[in-house]
């Protein structure tokens, strides 16, 4: 299949590896990759912080760069830009006059699939260590992220990927489905809030004794490891790419400096 | 949609003057803003624990009894579309029920705002009052006499209104607001009830206890005498049936059947958005309800009446229809999806940041998920300093309300529509606000690709603030709002776009990798 | 008075003018239970549910009903009663040792009485199993609301054939009511205002006792 990556603006610019493990996950398969170098963001910070004059314009370009990719599907490994993809940008366009992106939006979203879903509902994926080469033996606990949950019902996808992986050791996050408090600007519009969710979260994480707590967004990762650096809890964030995509091969030196691992490129390889 | 729907622009209320104790003087808008008044609510430890256990227990129920129904799906279907007939068929349907009710002996009022509905019950309460009775009336819990602020109204004038529903009356007795649809007293535990009980019931033992079941034999006691001597009872509705002119209400305690049944006159004050089409139609209702709301398979009692009944219960029977800004929510699509809301209060219990916040943080007898929806639009928003304003972003959106919604209304997406509509009616400010500056320029950056990787570049600057940490942990305002609590990563040496240029130049196309393509 | 009625209609109209016609209500949920009415398994589920809530809940055969009565209202110094009750009712209760009184439509108790008196024992109109609520329709043997509400000990006889399964079926039966009030009761009067548990009595009567006749 020809595959484009969408990247996503957070994970593009702060961390890129979620990114390039993306990339890797779709080559192991066998899969011709397309980066459409045009892309910028999916325009959800601005669609839900009520900014729809200012979002139709990132809309429009999000459609025509991926539109003129001219591929079977597109995969980001983030579930709440899929979720905007989905679910607003058609409401976008035609909040904007603009029919013909709507319809446009809408063909688009129809082959826009989070990486859990575009792996196993897609790729066939049903055992990660065999079919992926997975090999991450840490203790893990998951973070299923409410757009992935309640927008993209992805439901037991990204366990299933994760429980699969070879030498992991997944255990169960205490108040899973509970939202980690980010929300978008809500983080900044709302901080008290937001930080109370997030010390409610952080202590399930804790409770679960993990050594890594994963997700399929990077902003809730973000969000959670900037809380967890915050108080040295030595816990760590790693997406579900970088896990997914980590063999026996590059098993990756310890590097406790960071959230997140950041390697090159070619590192997950 | 390219018409500006905005919320109306209506100047605030002049209520009826602050209340004791500070409190808000009207029963939609608070004083602060939403982050303002969390801020504070927040920090307040015992609030915390306090409602942190009780949205628990109740999430926890209601999970349980909503998982023993295979057709739940199917009842929310049903419960959405009846509420969907409801709205379009409103004027026929409020001229039947009141049809209806006055064939069966009951007198329908109709109040276009609070100060006339609550004129027409003082009215009402007045002249059922003989020389020499009591100035005072039985109330059971009733979210559309809170919204008018009734019992302030009756205050002044004299009589007495007492609040039956153990939630209400320990909201009542402590001089509190609600904090909850449901279980206005949510943000009180079992010693501090003990306390108002011991401060503020004459009759209250001694030796009380806070054992809930002392508490509640302690509410009884003091309410029972009056149950058995009111005259007047004051009521709100859950339901009414056009068809038949039934009113319904749906409670725990028998302090609703109390009410519904003791006194010689009964008035109701119900939304007109609170209609079902049929009799038939509570079948649906009767089994979202109680399982949304308290997480039971059946609440203990529901009564229904309609009009007079000769020889059984209340011979004077008063319906009163309240508009106050219903009207004004119906004109547009979100206001229209909230006014579906049956006021079970799900939504709060499952919602993160009503569990922190708590209900006063948004300064209005609707709070939670539907509150902030329902609010706004019932009141308008009267510009940017409004307090109402903040309530659309007092949501991370992360739909667990809408999951939770027992008529499936899609809280987010009417909150992210409030959003556009708050920020629409700010367009005309000569001076932007730093959001939409910041906005702007991100949007003009975030349209092309060009400009979006020449941003990038500017942030390699973070890793200067980064320094030898390799996290950033202090940033000016309005970012200090994320650095307060949590650090920020080092940016990255290259982005993701300069390392697929490295490797790849400017073609989208990474090469075939090898090995047969699946 | 008028006038707000005019105008609030106006608004309505005004207000809903344009929106597209909604669309027909989906009714695919369950409408009759797994089991017919008064089933063994439907008697079963209701005595579950009843017993969830704390109800004393008995099944007995015709036979047994007297005996079980006056075993209900051996606590009870008093007892009332509707003037409609049927003789097996009144027949049961006058072998007890407990006091009957009657409420007369003609006479009726005043509220202050019936705060005098112990217990109430009435018929139903039907019985939904999967909630555990019995529903009463002032029909014969039910009486006024007010003698099933201030006394504090509520003894209910049901027929097995007054049980249905599911809440759909129950409100098909009570469509025949047409405007008599009803009142569905799920148990002895409860509360969860205080910390969301749920305790049982507060001002509805604190004891519910169900005699189901098989």
């Amino acid at each position: 299949m020809r595959i484009a990556l969408l990247a996503t603006c957070l994970a593009d610019a702060m961390f890129p590896d979620v990114a390039a493990a993306t990339v890797t996950l779709l080559q192991r398969l066998g899969h011709q990759v397309v980066f459409p170098q045009a892309q910028t963001c999916c325009g959800q910070m601005h669609v839900n912080t009520g900014y729809f004059a200012e979002a139709l314009p990132i809309v429009r370009h999000h459609v025509q760069t991926f539109e003129a990719a001219g591929v079977d599907a597109i995969v980001a490994p983030s579930g709440s830009c899929v979720g905007s993809v989905r679910h607003q940008h058609a409401m976008i366009a035609r909040k904007g006059g603009d029919d013909g992106l709507a319809a446009a939006a809408t063909d688009l979203s129809a082959r826009t699939y989070e990486l859990s879903e575009l792996l196993v509902d897609v790729l066939g994926i049903t055992d990660s260590a065999a079919q992926l080469g997975s090999y991450f033996p840490h203790r893990v606990t998951y973070h299923p992220t409410c757009h992935s949950l309640r927008m993209l019902r992805v439901g037991e996808k990204p366990l299933q990927l994760l429980s699969t992986v070879q030498g992991i050791d997944l255990v169960e996050l205490p108040g899973a489905d509970q939202c980690c408090g980010f929300g978008g600007t809500f983080a900044l519009k709302n901080p008290d809030v937001s930080t109370a969710m997030l010390a409610d979260k952080m202590a399930g994480i804790i409770a679960s004794r993990a050594e890594v707590c994963s997700a399929g967004d990077s902003s809730c990762l973000m969000h959670i490891g900037g809380g967890l650096s915050r108080m040295r809890v030595g816990v760590r964030t790693v997406h579900l790419a970088e896990i997914l995509a980590a063999t026996k091969e590059s098993a990756p030196a310890a590097n406790p400096a960071s959230t997140t691992a950041t390697g090159n490129v070619g590192a997950a390889r | 949609m390219t018409t500006f729907l905005g919320i109306p622009r209506r100047s605030r209320p002049s209520g009826h003057g602050m209340g004791h104790n500070g409190l808000p003087d009207s029963p939609l808008r608070g004083h602060t803003s939403f982050p303002d008044a969390a801020r504070s609510a927040v920090g307040n430890t015992q609030l915390r624990r306090n409602l942190g256990n009780a949205t628990a227990t109740i999430r926890a129920k209601r999970a349980a009894v909503v998982g023993e129904l295979d057709d739940w799906e199917a009842l929310r279907d049903a419960g959405s579309a009846v509420k969907q007939q409801v709205m379009a068929r409103l004027p026929e349907l409020l001229e039947q029920l009141e049809a209806q009710v006055t064939a069966r002996g009951g007198v329908v009022h109709w109040a276009a705002d609070a100060d006339e509905a609550n004129r027409i019950v003082a009215g009402l309460v007045e002249n059922s009052l003989q020389p020499g009775d009591a100035r005072e009336a039985v109330k059971v819990k009733s979210m559309a006499t809170q919204e008018i602020g009734l019992n302030e109204y009756l205050e002044e004038r004299g009589i007495e209104a007492f609040e039956t529903d153990l939630a209400e009356l320990i909201v009542q007795l402590g001089g509190d607001t609600p904090s909850h649809i449901l279980v206005p007293a949510i943000h009180r535990n079992r010693s501090e009830i003990r306390e108002i009980f011991l401060r503020e019931m004459p009759d209250a033992p001694a030796d009380l206890s806070d054992e809930p079941r002392r508490l509640a034999m302690a509410a009884r006691e003091h309410l029972r005498r009056k149950f058995l001597s009111a005259k007047v009872a004051i009521s709100g509705a859950n339901f009414a049936i056009a068809e038949t002119g039934t009113l319904a209400v749906v409670e725990s305690e028998g302090n609703g059947r109390m009410c519904l049944t003791l006194p010689e006159t009964l008035i109701t004050v119900m939304g007109i958005e609170k209609l079902l089409p049929t009799f038939a139609d509570l079948e649906v209702f009767l089994q979202l309800l109680p399982r949304s709301s308290t997480g039971e398979r059946m609440n203990p009692y529901t009564s229904l009446w309609t009009g007079v009944t000769p020889g059984d219960g209340p011979q004077n029977f008063h319906l009163v229809l309240l508009d106050n800004g219903r009207t004004n929510a119906l004109a547009d699509e979100v206001g229209r999806a909230a006014l579906h809301c049956i006021r079970c209060s799900a939504c709060l219990n499952v919602c993160p940041v009503y569990e922190r916040a708590g209900g006063h943080a948004y300064g209005s007898v609707y709070p939670g998920p539907i509150g902030a929806v329902l609010t706004p639009q019932l009141t308008g928003i009267d510009g940017h300093d409004d307090p109402n304003a903040s309530l659309p972003y007092a949501s991370s959106l992360c739909g667990a309300c809408f999951d939770a919604c027992p008529v499936k209304i899609d809280i987010p997406s009417l909150l992210v529509e409030l959003r556009g509509r708050v920020v629409d009616a700010d367009r005309d400010r000569t001076i932007p606000g730093g959001w939409d500056a910041a906005m702007r320029a991100a949007s003009w950056v975030m349209s092309s690709g060009k400009r979006f990787t020449a941003a990038e570049k500017a942030m390699k600057a973070g890793r200067v603030l980064a320094g030898k940490k390799h996290k950033i942990s202090s940033l000016p305002p309005p970012l200090s709002a994320w650095t307060t609590s949590r650090d920020l990563p080092e940016p990255p040496r290259q982005t993701f776009h300069q390392r697929w240029r490295a490797e790849h130049g400017s073609s989208d196309d990474a090469p075939a990798p090898g090995g047969e393509p699946r | 008075m008028s006038r707000s009625r005019t105008a609030m209609l106006q608004r309505i109209r005004e207000a809903i003018a344009g929106t597209p016609e909604p669309a027909p209500v989906p009714r695919d949920y369950r409408h009759t239970g797994d089991h017919p009415p008064g089933s063994p398994a439907v008697v079963e589920l209701l005595v579950d549910r009843l017993v969830d809530y704390r109800a004393d809940v008995r099944v007995l055969a015709p036979d047994e009903l007297p005996a079980a009565v006056a075993d209900a209202l051996r606590p009870s110094g008093s007892v009332v009663l509707a003037d409609d009750a049927p003789a097996e009712l009144v027949d049961a209760a006058s072998a007890s040792t407990t006091q009957l009184i009657v409420d007369r439509r003609s006479a009726p108790l005043s509220a202050a009485d019936l705060d005098h008196i112990d217990a109430v024992l009435t018929t139903a109109a039907v019985a939904i199993a999967v909630t555990g609520t019995i529903v009463l329709n002032a029909g014969p043997g039910q009486g006024r609301r007010a003698i099933t509400l201030v006394p504090d000990r509520h003894l209910v006889v049901l027929r097995a054939d007054q049980i249905v399964e599911t809440v759909p079926e129950a409100i098909a039966r009570l469509e025949e009511s047409d405007t008599r009030p009803l009142t569905m009761i799920s148990g002895p009067s409860a509360t969860s205002d205080i910390e969301l548990s749920r305790v049982e009595g507060v001002h509805g009567p604190r004891t519910l006792i169900v005699l189901i006749v098989r």
